[in-house]
């Protein structure tokens, strides 16, 4: 599929500065219908620029675009759309309280006599969604749908306004295996519609699950364009970090000691106090990392806040070394030894406006180190958020510079540094390395095990097959709120993916 | 007060979409971005526009904006600051002067009761209801316990004010972290009560009325032993008395909570992501009562400040038209909720208000349009500081509402995140 057809879209020698730090420099790239071209790099390496350039938000200092090959400027989102550019974005821009078929008809919305026409609206998504198999209920509320439907949403709007050029900026992110899998059916048929597809990612199994080129992008340059065909997993990774990575973290068998975190029967509810959890039970000893492995939803999140105190059990038992938690709130759960690395680290790991010291001081600020008689110690806390900076190499910024300004990685590294430095008996990691790139995955899987080594239990709940595998000395399935499986590290793709959707499960053979 | 300055630190944040994004999700995060970007430099530009929009209405009304303004800037006293004043202008200016800094006083409070809970992610409107039931409290000790030691009699008032102030304060805080009642509209509700509250108090009749002035809806005078002393100018002219030094030390306190002390950390952190602070282990329903309480007291103890200084006593007509509470609010904005801009702040309005006033204004120039013009420019710093932090306050607010009535039936005594939108 590749070469053949003329491009529709060219970037040609884009050039994009931000003060002293080039961010594109002299970037090529092409995509032609029918095909769906990849943008992979690490976080930083200029992607999002590169798009950002085509989608007229930012104006390139050097270079030109050509749509069909005669050149356009594109000086707005509205000139992108109307040169027939489709973007999705990572975090998705939709009107929370609106329905589906509102959102997507927003800002060029079908009228009759002035009045805003929905059931022309909803007809028109009807037929969008029913042509590529991007399943929506129109009027559902957008707070109300999925993270997956959202993104659908998303590509519906996009086609509802014409694009011919689809751009994806990081869309599997957000999402379940399932839903990755429901994505790549609608790429398939949207290329056979003819559209062009761009593809943006850092995850090189799905770079090589989707596309039909692969573009690499290293800090800033275009190091290589290469079909799929003849790329390795290996090969794209030496290409997007410039050296040599350990994809699959190293990994002696842990030697599991006594339990640290027993949980019994525990019923979990969840804001509207539906079960979320039920009855699930398990035991996470020293030295040993547990994995939680399930579909998106599946009562991953309210099992976590359980066990971590951010939410009260509906009941059941959650012992830390004998100690019982199970409703006591955070505070007790971190006395009783749990640190917690959070799924989000916007919306809970980490206070952005904070500095990075105050940050690290968020699980342990009430201990006498960092606080006395209610007067904080701020020369300890910077001192200590130095150690720590250096220890975790978080890279953009000092104890005193803000969360908010370092990037993903480093922020993570921030929250994982600190949950491992309140030096807890049980470390609860939720989808530790999200949204990472592979040298910081290489970097937190290698900090996991050394934790673990150091005799830490460690309860880790991943959306991500691969991490689970790499990871964990045993794999607990989750599904609707149950275990509903035990597996080794080495069990199958098919069979963990078998029991993770709810299929049949013969109970293999409990692994020591 | 290197401390104060600290606190008025630059905000380093880089040109990066995502935490652009994520710093725009709540008004207290926008907030310390504001702070940041230009602390100094934005609310003085905010300030010179407004001046000079004011100066366009004068203009467009036929007078002369040079003339007006000189008239009010004398009015305010601040030429004393000027050494080559001398005589009866320099008598004359000390006199405004003293004016000007007796207004600052309590605006410096209330703004700083405006400013704490703005960072902790709250909007205290119900600055004036605290300072009212603050300034009933006083008034009523003020005139009691006549013959008490007059140092222990005045640290008795301020403090009963403070405390009485926190209280009223401390409801909407109660009613926010139990119920979820945004305390935009609960502190809003308060002001009315604590208004009608103080009427009844001194209404013809009612309990603290002035008993020897049957015919007068007043309260009785302040005893000699609470007032406060008058250190520059004459006790009988309405000198400066002392109660500006206890607005400032309480903006030094101000500044420390917020930097320095564990209380101060926990809601910032609160202020700035409820939910990253319930994740900390910290009570966030709680730490809101906690600093409504502070808030409060602040407040309550910026009327007792009024009365033990040289209101001494309470009409029912002061209560009803007093405004300092609602000062407060621009004053906070204006110093964008730090304690040294809210001071200056403060100060900045405590002047506009004493220039404005009629005695101070020449006889060439039309009185009813000066006076104006203090509510025009203050309306229009309003406006320039404060829209989108408004709008986004009423906005979250009014979508905590929604989200808090729907979810009723599984809210928790412990209060649930906010965050997750």
């Amino acid at each position: 599929m590749t070469g053949s057809a003329p491009p529709i879209l060219e970037l040609k020698g884009i050039t994009k500065k931000f003060g002293s730090v080039v961010a594109n420099d002299r970037v090529d790239f092409d995509v032609a219908a029918g095909e769906v071209h990849a943008l992979l790099g690490e976080n930083g390496a200029g992607k999002s620029t590169l798009m950002s350039v085509l989608y007229g938000l930012y104006t390139p200092d050097e270079g030109e675009i050509l749509v069909d090959g005669r050149p356009v400027e594109i000086h707005s989102p509205r000139t992108a759309i109307d040169a027939g550019i489709g973007m999705v974005h990572q975090h998705f821009m939709l009107v929370r309280v609106m329905t589906v078929a509102e959102n997507i008809v927003l800002g060029q919305e079908p009228s009759r006599w002035g009045r805003l026409d929905l059931k022309a609206a909803r007809a028109r998504v009807h037929e969008l969604s029913d042509r590529y198999g991007l399943a929506v209920d129109p009027d559902a509320r957008i707070e109300d749908i999925t993270v997956g439907a959202e993104q659908r949403v998303e590509i519906l709007k996009a086609l509802y306004r014409n694009a011919r050029i689809l751009v994806l900026d990081e869309p599997t992110a957000v999402l379940t295996a399932q839903e990755v899998r429901e994505l790549t059916g609608v790429l398939n048929r949207l290329k056979r519609d003819g559209a062009a597809i761009v593809f943006i990612s850092h995850k090189l199994r799905e770079v090589l699950d989707v596309a039909d080129r692969i573009t690499v992008l290293r800090r800033g340059k275009r190091v290589a364009s290469v079909p799929r065909a003849g790329a390795t997993e290996q090969s794209l990774a030496r290409l997007v970090v410039g050296r040599d990575v350990v994809l699959s973290a190293a990994k002696r068998h842990g030697t599991p000691a006594e339990p640290l975190l027993a949980v019994a029967d525990l019923h979990v509810g969840d804001e509207r106090r539906l079960e979320k959890v039920s009855g699930v039970s398990l035991t996470v000893r020293s030295g040993e990392i547990v994995a939680i492995a399930g579909v998106d939803g599946n009562g991953q999140r309210e099992l976590v806040d359980a066990i971590t105190g951010m939410r009260a059990p509906a009941s059941g038992r959650v012992r830390v070394d004998g100690r019982e938690i199970a409703g006591q709130g955070v505070r007790a759960a971190t006395e009783a030894g749990i640190a917690h690395i959070a799924e989000d680290r916007h919306l809970r790991g980490l206070v952005l406006p904070f500095t990075l010291a105050e940050n690290l001081a968020l699980r342990e600020y009430r201990s006498p180190q960092c606080s006395a008689r209610g007067w904080m110690r701020l020369a300890h806390l910077r001192e200590r958020a130095g150690r720590l900076l250096s220890e975790f190499d978080v890279r953009g910024g000092g104890p005193d510079s803000y969360a908010a300004a370092l990037s993903g990685g480093n922020q993570q590294k921030v929250a994982v540094a600190r949950e491992i430095a309140s030096n807890p008996k049980v470390l609860v990691a939720h989808q530790p390395t999200r949204g990472l790139d592979v040298g910081a995955i290489e970097f937190v899987h290698g900090r996991l095990i050394e934790e673990r080594d150091k005799g830490r239990a460690i309860l880790l709940v991943s959306l991500e097959y691969e991490e689970v595998r790499a990871l964990a000395d045993r794999i607990l399935v989750i599904y609707e709120g149950r275990i509903v499986g035990e597996f080794s590290p080495d069990v199958s793709e098919e069979e963990l993916g078998m029991a993770m959707t709810g299929g049949q499960v013969s109970r293999s053979e409990a692994v020591v | 007060m290197t401390l104060l300055e600290d606190e008025l630190e630059g905000h380093p944040l880089g040109g990066e979409e995502e935490s652009d994004q994520a710093a725009l999700r709540s008004p207290a995060r926008l907030t310390a971005f504001r702070r940041g970007s230009g602390a100094i430099t934005v609310p003085v530009l905010t300030t010179v526009i407004a001046f000079l929009a004011g100066g366009l209405i004068v203009l467009a009304s036929g007078h002369d904006p040079v003339s007006t303004y000189t008239s009010i800037f004398t009015g305010t006293g601040l030429n004393w600051l000027f050494p080559w004043i001398g005589g009866a202008a320099r008598a004359t200016a000390a006199g405004n002067l003293q004016q000007t800094l007796l207004q600052a006083t309590p605006l410096i409070l209330v703004g700083l009761a405006v400013a704490f809970a703005f960072r902790a992610g709250m909007f205290n409107i119900g600055g004036q209801g605290q300072y009212t039931v603050g300034g009933i409290v006083a008034v009523w000790i003020g005139s009691s316990f006549a013959g008490m030691s007059p140092v222990l009699h005045i640290a008795f008032a301020i403090v009963a004010a403070g405390l009485a102030g926190a209280a009223w304060a401390g409801i909407a805080g109660v009613l926010k972290a139990v119920t979820g009642a945004n305390e935009v509209i609960s502190t809003i509700m308060l002001n009315w009560i604590a208004i009608w509250l103080g009427v009844y108090c001194f209404q013809l009749g009612g309990p603290l009325q002035n008993p020897k002035m049957p015919q007068t809806p007043v309260s009785s005078n302040v005893v000699a032993g609470a007032k406060l002393p008058v250190f520059w100018g004459s006790a009988q002219l309405q000198g400066l008395d002392v109660g500006i030094f206890i607005a400032f030390a309480l903006a030094v306190v101000f500044a420390i909570l917020i930097k320095r002390t564990r209380f101060g950390y926990e809601a910032r952190a609160v202020g700035f992501n409820p939910e990253a602070a319930r994740y900390a282990g910290m009570n966030v329903g709680r730490t809101w009562v906690r600093v409504m309480l502070v808030c409060g007291a602040f407040a309550g103890v910026a009327a007792s400040l009024d009365i033990l200084g040289w209101k001494f006593n309470l009409y029912t007509n002061d209560i009803q038209v007093s405004q300092v509470g609602f000062y407060g609010i621009a004053v906070a904005l204006l110093g964008r909720n730090s304690a040294s801009g809210t001071v200056a702040a403060a100060v900045l309005f405590g002047a506009l208000l004493t220039g404005t006033s009629d005695r101070n204004i020449h006889l060439s120039i039309d009185p009813t349009l000066v006076q104006y013009l203090t509510f025009m420019i203050e309306g229009i710093i309003i406006m320039l500081v404060a829209t989108d932090v408004i709008t986004l306050r009423l906005l979250k607010g009014g979508r905590r509402i929604a989200v808090a009535l729907r979810s009723r039936p599984a809210k928790a005594a412990r209060p649930s995140g906010h965050g997750a939108s």
